[in-house]
């Protein structure tokens, strides 16, 4: 006879705890997205196995792969294919956004939020906001700067959100791409238990990149210390995200890869926050450096001779778009 | 036959009718077509044959018409019923062009291109228009399209006082002159698109849908104000 228990809708913990009791069940749920991420918070006090079965998501993959398999029915030439990518109400996103800002520790972000419903709609437009964000604010920092300078231009700098918006957008969406290769090929040599999807690994890096849109509003403060604190800030902010994410997929695997993989998701991630910051108050004209380096430096054989040694190392910044070339980013950064 | 049958049995099923009869053949005539109201009265003659000029102002009425609706936001159908692009695309060219010709230290450094602006419009249309509908709108691609197009117009009229404003001369007044008038047309442009737009929408996605209208026409916004001329 069913009890009440049994009729009500199990949680998430519930369900992943009695499957661990008992491995051989199957069960089918159906996801409500009904003050979930409450639940789990308040669940939180208890530590042990459901912290272990969260992070592990032991029979997550299981219900992962059926609901996937439920939902992405339509073929892929249809336009109901890429609706169901944005099946999503607005306090599903606004929870995402808030739990990739304050990361809990323990937590893994694609089970508490995701929850096999990933959507498109984010990563999107997060990655859209950032782009012009990281533009107008650069822009604007550089008016503040030279606010005063009788010699000064304004200029409006729209070639930035080109180059912004082609390096946010392969960050977005190459590197996800490569991980998840990686992850697949991993895991057709060591039995992982966790595995993402190709579109789960496209969300959380889209809402990872949520906290720099602040921090790019904020890095209007002319203070080159305030810049460096906030960036370093965010990206410890957002790293975390994606470590406590990937860890327990890649945790199972020789320690070295392990280690390997995760140190690489950091750099991409910290190459990425670096260049915003270098875009961001760094023009990309010869012509205006030539100009702040004229008002700034007064003439004289010195302040030209910086101008051209500036110039000459500018120009592999142009080029360079998709800022996988290290040396670049770093030779700029000892300019700054 | 009814009524012989009826009356051989003995019992009429027709009681009034039983004293009818017929007794010759007559013939039957009359008209079988059904007449169709004529509800248009140039039906007569196909629009092929009505002067130019009837043509043209009928079109340049529709979109004179869209602009009003664009200028006193209420809630009509008449937007979405009728929908037509040359009103996006006379604003959108106008609007490139007014950008023009802003400070070009160097071709890096300038202000957006007539192209890129044209690019930013239509293709930030596009993805506007796409987005709604995969969050499930009922609205149509190319409704949606004309109703972004159209409200481009206030931000139209702002470029063109800052055009003028500048002519007088830049400076601090100016500026912010320049910034009340285009962040009115801007919170115009944003109020009147989400007033046409937001009633096709599910309604726990209004958020979603409304925030990529706010980001489009902040950025043209943005480029608008930006703008300093040579």
């Amino acid at each position: 006879m069913a009890t009440a228990d049994d009729l009500k809708f199990q949680e998430f913990d519930d369900a992943a705890n009695l499957l661990a009791a008992n491995p051989d069940a199957t069960t089918i749920s159906i996801d409500e997205p009904v003050e979930i991420p409450k639940n789990q918070h308040s669940r939180l006090q208890e530590p042990g196995r459901e912290e272990d079965d969260e992070l592990l998501g032991t029979d997550d993959s299981d219900k992962t792969e059926l609901l996937a398999g439920q939902k992405k029915s339509a073929p892929f030439w249809t336009f109901d294919y890429y609706q169901t990518f944005f099946d999503v109400d607005t306090y599903q996103v606004l929870d995402r956004i808030k739990g990739s800002v304050f990361p809990v520790p323990g937590k893994n972000f694609v089970r508490l939020y995701i929850r096999s419903n990933p959507d498109l709609y984010g990563p999107f437009w997060i990655c859209a906001t950032l782009v012009f964000t990281i533009a107008v604010s650069g822009n604007l920092s550089n008016f503040f700067i030279h606010l005063g300078k009788p010699t000064y231009h304004y200029v409006p700098q729209f070639r930035k959100v080109s180059i912004a918006a082609t390096t946010i957008y392969a960050y977005a969406w190459l590197v996800p791409l490569a991980l998840w290769g990686f992850l697949m090929w991993r895991n057709s040599k060591v039995m992982n238990i966790v595995s993402y999807s190709f579109l789960e690994i496209v969300c959380v890096y889209g809402y990872s990149l949520f906290i720099y849109i602040p921090t790019a509003i904020l890095w209007i403060i002319p203070q080159k210390v305030v810049r460096w604190v906030l960036m370093v800030f965010s990206l410890c902010l957002s790293g975390s995200v994606l470590v406590m994410t990937f860890w327990p997929a890649v945790r199972d695997d020789n320690r070295r890869i392990a280690v390997a993989t995760v140190a690489t998701i950091l750099l991409l991630h910290a190459l990425l926050a670096v260049g915003c910051l270098v875009g961001h108050h760094c023009s990309f004209s010869l012509v205006s450096c030539f100009l702040g380096q004229v008002a700034c430096c007064g003439e004289g054989k010195e302040g030209l001779a910086g101008h051209w040694k500036n110039s000459s190392v500018k120009v592999p910044v142009i080029l360079n778009v998709a800022k996988i070339d290290a040396s670049a980013t770093l030779t700029v950064l000892v300019i700054n | 036959m009814a009524a012989a049958e009826g009356s051989g049995a003995g019992e009429t099923l027709f009681p009034g009718l039983a004293d009818m009869s017929i007794s010759q053949d007559i013939p039957v005539e009359g008209e079988i077509t059904v007449p169709v109201g004529s509800n248009s009265p140039d039906e007569d003659y196909s629009t092929l044959d009505e002067p130019v000029k009837d043509t043209i102002m009928r079109d340049l009425k529709a979109v004179g018409k869209k602009f009003v609706h664009v200028m006193y936001p209420r809630k009509s159908s008449a937007l979405l019923r009728d929908w037509d692009l040359w009103g996006p695309l006379v604003l959108c060219v106008a609007l490139a062009l007014m950008l023009q010709g802003g400070s070009a230290d160097s071709k890096d450094d300038g202000g957006p291109q007539f192209a890129e602006v044209f690019v930013i419009i239509w293709f930030g249309a596009v993805v506007i228009t796409l987005n709604s509908k995969l969050l499930g709108g009922t609205i149509s691609f190319f409704q949606s399209l004309c109703v972004l197009g159209y409200c481009v117009m206030p931000l139209t009229v702002a470029m063109l006082v800052c055009r003028l404003v500048l002519l007088a001369g830049g400076g601090t007044v100016s500026f912010i002159i320049r910034l009340i008038v285009v962040g009115a047309m801007f919170a115009w442009s944003t109020l009147a698109s989400t007033a046409f737009l937001a009633d096709s929408q599910p309604p726990n996605r209004k958020a979603l849908v409304v925030y990529p209208i706010f980001l489009f026409y902040f950025v043209i916004s943005w480029m608008i104000l930006t703008f300093t001329p040579q």
